[in-house]
Formats: structure tokens, sequence, C-alpha cells
């Protein structure tokens, strides 16, 4: 197992390599970088943009960019931020937390409705349960995040002012009153992501229930009078759990990318608000590094994805 | 003594988009302690959905049990909910399937699939449920058992995956194992040794079998009665060498003609039988006789009424107008 882990990151680096240039690539090929502000600026005298230019090797033909940002890559150097004048590294790491707070507990909330109410839809299939479910179910993926997410901060903040609709990472409390804040404040930004989630995951753990429930080793299950939650969570779940597991984990940079958007509509200074603010102001080095990171968690997900079914799946050895 | 199953006017029924498919249609089948009743029929006779019903292992809905009686041991079986089930399964009445291949759960061991109905139905503990579960391995003649025992369903193959299916089946020493074409899935050569294994099995704990089956070489082979089903109804039930030496029901001989032979010289050799059509699907199935429309020896009176079983010999019976004195037919 862990040589298997190992081989699956060794064979990780081409193809983050590859990513890493085509992202170089494309981000060289778009106009305007971080000091495109400075030959706007009547101030800065035409020499001395030249000059800085060529201290930071912007002039040089792409490839050799490209080869010095992956050796200072390589040296665990993430690059500078002209924008917030400080290292990307550090501003990634001050980005992150509250990013990985809200998908973490978005997805968590997700697996929590979506599991036990597609579990139970499809042991009483077309029943009015499983239709209520279905319906809502549809609904909820019908709606995009960024409506959901206006509609919540109009209701909850401002019609019933229950909850602060601008998430923020200095709040004046210690203590309970801390984590109580923390809370408040992430449960619209989770509730929206979550609920999104949560709709496509219940009605595709009912069409993978549904699949094995109709097995044949399910009515053997059954003939040996293990009783019906043994045999639906034994028997059914474990099996319907394998394509499930590999959705979720191939779906996880999508939500990385849903997460965006949400983070723009409850101001949550998060990973992805940083993206779009470092895009719009041409902040190169914090665009890299941001979508490096993306495709990273893209390729360890995937990497999970393979090991979880491994695990779950006998018939598949990881060798 | 009181037979240990007594089926009496089974109808199991389920809803279609088309209507009603009147999948067993009022049938009586009874099995004594310790006998090997054969029931046999082509596919869609209903044969598979009589033996679910016995142990509501349909699937409800879209099937109902609309009528009849399933006496096990004196109790009535119909009434009773799946949960009071649980206790008869498996721990009374064994289930052996037709797929060895589809019917053990791809992720869990074989050991672990045997032994939770050990768990379930006795009061042993996990190290006893599992040198139990070994000791059957050994029973159905699966090498190296210690070992197997913690293999997955797809490290065997179909005749010891079928092995392990009897094994599950006798776990419990359950009083009646209902056996669901337990051999057509797998090679000739294969089919006999299971067989032969049944048949061990049934007399080293003196149990009942229901085989059921649609080849008659495995009739010939293992039963003592026979039942013989058509489209829902039950058109024919004799002892074994009875059926073969007499069979009453053109159907009946329809099967029997039905099997290669390889002992007739070539002088004799013939093209083998089939008997022409197939199973009418039962949704509104017509009045009269249900083999009518396939039967060379159809009269008027077949496609009219409705043939009942009747007693032609001792403990031999048949639904037929054939030969039938009181409708003055010529047989």
């Amino acid at each position: 197992m862990s040589q298997y882990v190992l081989r699956r990151l060794m064979i990780a680096i081409p193809s983050l390599l590859g990513i890493s240039l085509v992202l170089f690539v494309v981000l060289a090929l778009a106009p305007g970088d971080p000091f495109s502000e400075l030959a706007t600026n009547p101030n800065v005298p035409p020499e001395v943009q030249a000059a800085l230019r060529a201290r930071f090797g912007l002039d040089d033909p792409i490839y050799l960019r490209y080869l010095h940002w992956l050796n200072a890559m390589l040296h665990g150097d993430w690059g500078f931020s002209f924008v917030s004048r400080m290292d990307v590294d550090t501003l990634i790491l001050q980005r992150l937390p509250a990013t990985l707070y809200v998908i973490g507990s978005a997805q968590i909330l997700a697996l929590l409705i979506a599991i036990p109410v597609g579990v139970y839809a499809a042991t009483k299939p077309y029943s009015l349960f499983d239709q209520v479910a279905n319906t809502l179910a549809f609904v909820g993926f019908s709606l995009p995040t960024f409506f959901t997410g206006i509609l919540f901060i109009l209701i909850f903040s401002v019609t019933l002012d229950w909850l602060p609709f601008v998430y923020t990472t200095d709040i004046k409390a210690t203590g309970i009153h801390y984590v109580l804040e923390m809370i408040r404040q992430a449960i619209m930004p989770v509730a929206v992501l979550g609920l999104f989630q949560a709709a496509s995951m219940t009605r595709f753990v009912r069409s993978a229930m549904l699949d094995v429930i109709r097995l044949d080793y399910v009515t053997t299950a059954r003939a040996k009078g293990l009783g019906q939650a043994k045999v639906i969570v034994k028997h059914v779940m474990r099996n319907a759990m394998i394509p499930v597991v590999t959705l979720i984990a191939l779906q996880m940079p999508a939500v990385f990318g849903g997460a965006i958007v949400t983070e723009q509509i409850f101001r949550i200074p998060g990973i992805g608000s940083l993206l779009i603010s470092s895009i719009l102001s041409n902040d190169t080095p914090v665009v890299m590094a941001v979508t490096f990171v993306f495709a990273c968690l893209v390729v360890l997900f995937n990497l999970i994805a393979d090991v979880l079914y491994g695990w779950l799946d006998p018939r598949i050895s990881l060798r | 003594m009181a037979p240990l199953l007594e089926i009496k006017g089974l109808k199991t029924h389920f809803s279609t988009d088309d209507g009603i498919l009147q999948a067993v249609d009022g049938i009586d089948i009874t099995i004594n302690r310790g006998e090997t009743l054969c029931v046999v029929g082509e596919s869609g006779c209903g044969k598979t959905v009589t033996a679910m019903s016995i142990l509501k292992l349909i699937a409800m809905p879209p099937g109902r049990i609309a009528a009849g009686e399933i006496i096990f041991e004196g109790r009535d079986l119909v009434p009773l909910t799946s949960n009071q089930l649980d206790e008869i399964r498996a721990k009374e009445i064994g289930f052996i399937f037709q797929e060895p291949m589809t019917s053990l759960n791809p992720v869990l061991t074989v050991g672990e699939q045997i032994a939770e109905s050990l768990r379930r139905h006795e009061n042993v503990t996990r190290k006893q449920a599992l040198e139990r579960t070994i000791e059957m391995l050994k029973l159905v003649q699966i090498p190296n058992a210690e070992g197997r025992v913690h293999n997955y369903p797809h490290q065997f193959s179909g005749g010891m995956r079928q092995r392990v299916m009897i094994a599950m089946a006798l776990a419990c020493k359950p009083k009646l194992i209902i056996a669901d074409e337990p051999t057509t899935a797998l090679d000739v050569t294969i089919q006999a040794q299971i067989l032969d294994l049944l048949q061990d099995m049934k007399e080293r704990f003196g149990m009942a079998v229901m085989l059921i089956t649609h080849a008659m070489g495995v009739v010939a082979e293992t039963a003592q009665r026979v039942v013989v089903m058509y489209a829902g109804k039950v058109v024919e039930e004799a002892d074994v060498d009875a059926l073969f030496a007499d069979p009453g029901h053109p159907y009946t001989q329809g099967l029997i003609r039905s099997i290669p032979r390889i002992d007739l010289d070539s002088a004799h050799k013939t093209r083998l039988e089939a008997i022409g059509g197939s199973v009418p699907i039962l949704i509104n199935p017509p009045v009269g006789c249900r083999f009518a429309p396939r039967c060379k020896f159809a009269m008027d009176v077949c496609t009219d009424k409705e043939p009942l079983l009747r007693q032609i010999a001792p403990g031999h019976r048949m639904a037929c107008h054939l030969g039938d004195t009181q409708l003055g037919g010529a047989a």
C-alpha cells in the first residue's frame, strides 16, 4: 500500500511539471504583468522601469523565466507579491485556513445530509420521503450558489439581522465568544456551499444504492435473516459507497472552484478571493502560485480516491 | 407425520405497467421431512417465484402474495412480518441461489459471509463462528479451508463459490434447503460434483431439499418426488420413478423427450424433440388449459375449461383433460 502511494506520488511529479508549464505559459502570454502598472505611472522614469524589468528578468525568453521560477519553487521560494508587498507563500498560508474551514465544514455538512437521505430514499423508492427528497435535491442543484448566497444574505442578514454577512478574520473577542463568532459567521457560506453539494450528492448516493439493492447478493443477505438495517448498512452501503467516494474525491477541485464564487459573495478572505483579486491586479506570482496549489489539490484528491477505492473494493489490488 | 412444508393455494402476483402478472397462480406443494422434491419447468413457469415466496424474498412491491398459506412446521409464514421471518431465514430454511458469481458479496470475505449467519442465529462468539465456518468449508470440500476463509469471492471459481453458498446455507443446520437451479450456471462436470455434494449433505444432516431445476437429467439423478410446473400452475406431481415411467401430462412428456440420449443406437437416433412455442406471459392468461396452445393433443375442451389436478394413480396427480373419463376424452 505505502509502496503504491509512493509510486503514485512519483507519477504525480511529471504531471505537476506539465501543469505548471502550461500555467506559466498561459500567464506569460496573457497581457499585463506586475510592472505594467509602473508604465502608466508618470513618476517613474522609463529607464528605471527598464532597469527594474531587466533586474527581475521579465524580458527574458519564456523558457528561461520558467526555469527560473521552477528553480525558485524547488528551493521553497514561491515568489513575491508586488501588490500585497509580501511573500506569496505567507500570503497563501494566511488565506488558506479560512478556505479550508469553510470548504471542510461544507463538505461535512453535505455528507451528513446526503448519505442518510440518499440511503433512506433508496430503501423506499418512490415513497413520499423519496419524492420530497428528490424534488428538494433537484431544486438544490438547480440554484447556483451566487443566487442562494445573496438570497441568504437578504433573508438572514438584511431582513432578520441574525447573521453577519461579511466574514472577518479579526474577530474582536476571545475564548468561547471567538469560537461562537467563528461559527456564526460561517453558517451562511457553509450552508450555501454545503446544501448545493448535498443536493447532487444525495441523488448520486440514492442511485448508487438503488443499483446495488437489486443485486443477487443482497437477496442472499436477506435470506440469512440479517434484518433490514444490517443488510442495508453492511451489504448495500458498503458496495454503493465505492462510486460515491470516487465522485466526492474527484469533485473536490470543483468544490474549490465553487468556493471562489461563495468567497466573493460572503467576502471570505480565502484563497479563492485571493485568486480573483490577484488576477484583477495582475499579481502574476500569486495567480501562478494559487492555480498551482489548485493543481496539486486535484492530483492529491485523485490519489486519495484511488487509495480509498482500493481499500473499499478488495477486487482492486493496489500494486 | 405432518409434512415439513405445506404450500396451499399460493398466489404470487406482481403489479406491472401492463397489469397484474400472475407469476404463481394457486399452487399446492408439500415437502416431507428428509425428502428431496424437485420442482421442474421451463424458465418463466414460476418456480423461482414460488421458492422466493416461501421466505418472502421477492421484491415487495411490486410483488405480493395474493392468497394462500405456507405452513412450515405447523405455522403459517404468509402473515409473518419480515422481522419475524428473519428468525426462520437461514436458521430453519436455507437458500442456495442460482448464480454463484453474483450471489456473494464481492467486498466481504467468504468467511465473514458464512459467519455472519451463524452469529445472527446462534449464540456464538466471533472465534467460535470462525471455527464453525472453517469446519463448514472443509465439509463442502474446499481445500485449505483455514486459509481460504479469509479470501474474497473473486478469488474462487464458480464451482468453489457454489460450494461456499452451500456451506452458507447449511451453516445453521436448517431443516429445509431450497436450492434454486444450483447447477445451472456451472460446467457439466462441476454440476455433477455439486449435486453429489448436496446429496451428501442432505444425508448427513437429514434435511429436506427443494431443488428447483429445468433439467430433467438433474431430476432423474436427485429427486424422490417431482412437481412439474407450467405457467404458474402445478400440472403434474408424482414419485420420480412413476413420472419417468409413465408421464401423464403432455408437457411432462415433452420435457422428458427433450433430454438428449446417447444410449440409443444410430438406427434409432432422431432429432432431439423440443416443445414448440414458449411459456405465455401471465398477464390476463387465457381460460382453459395454459398449455393448450403448445399441446399436440389439444381438444376443444382444453381452451374452454381449466383442467384441475386429479389423481391418476396412487401418489400421482396431473392437471390434464386427456384420459379424463368424465369428459369422455380419449387418452
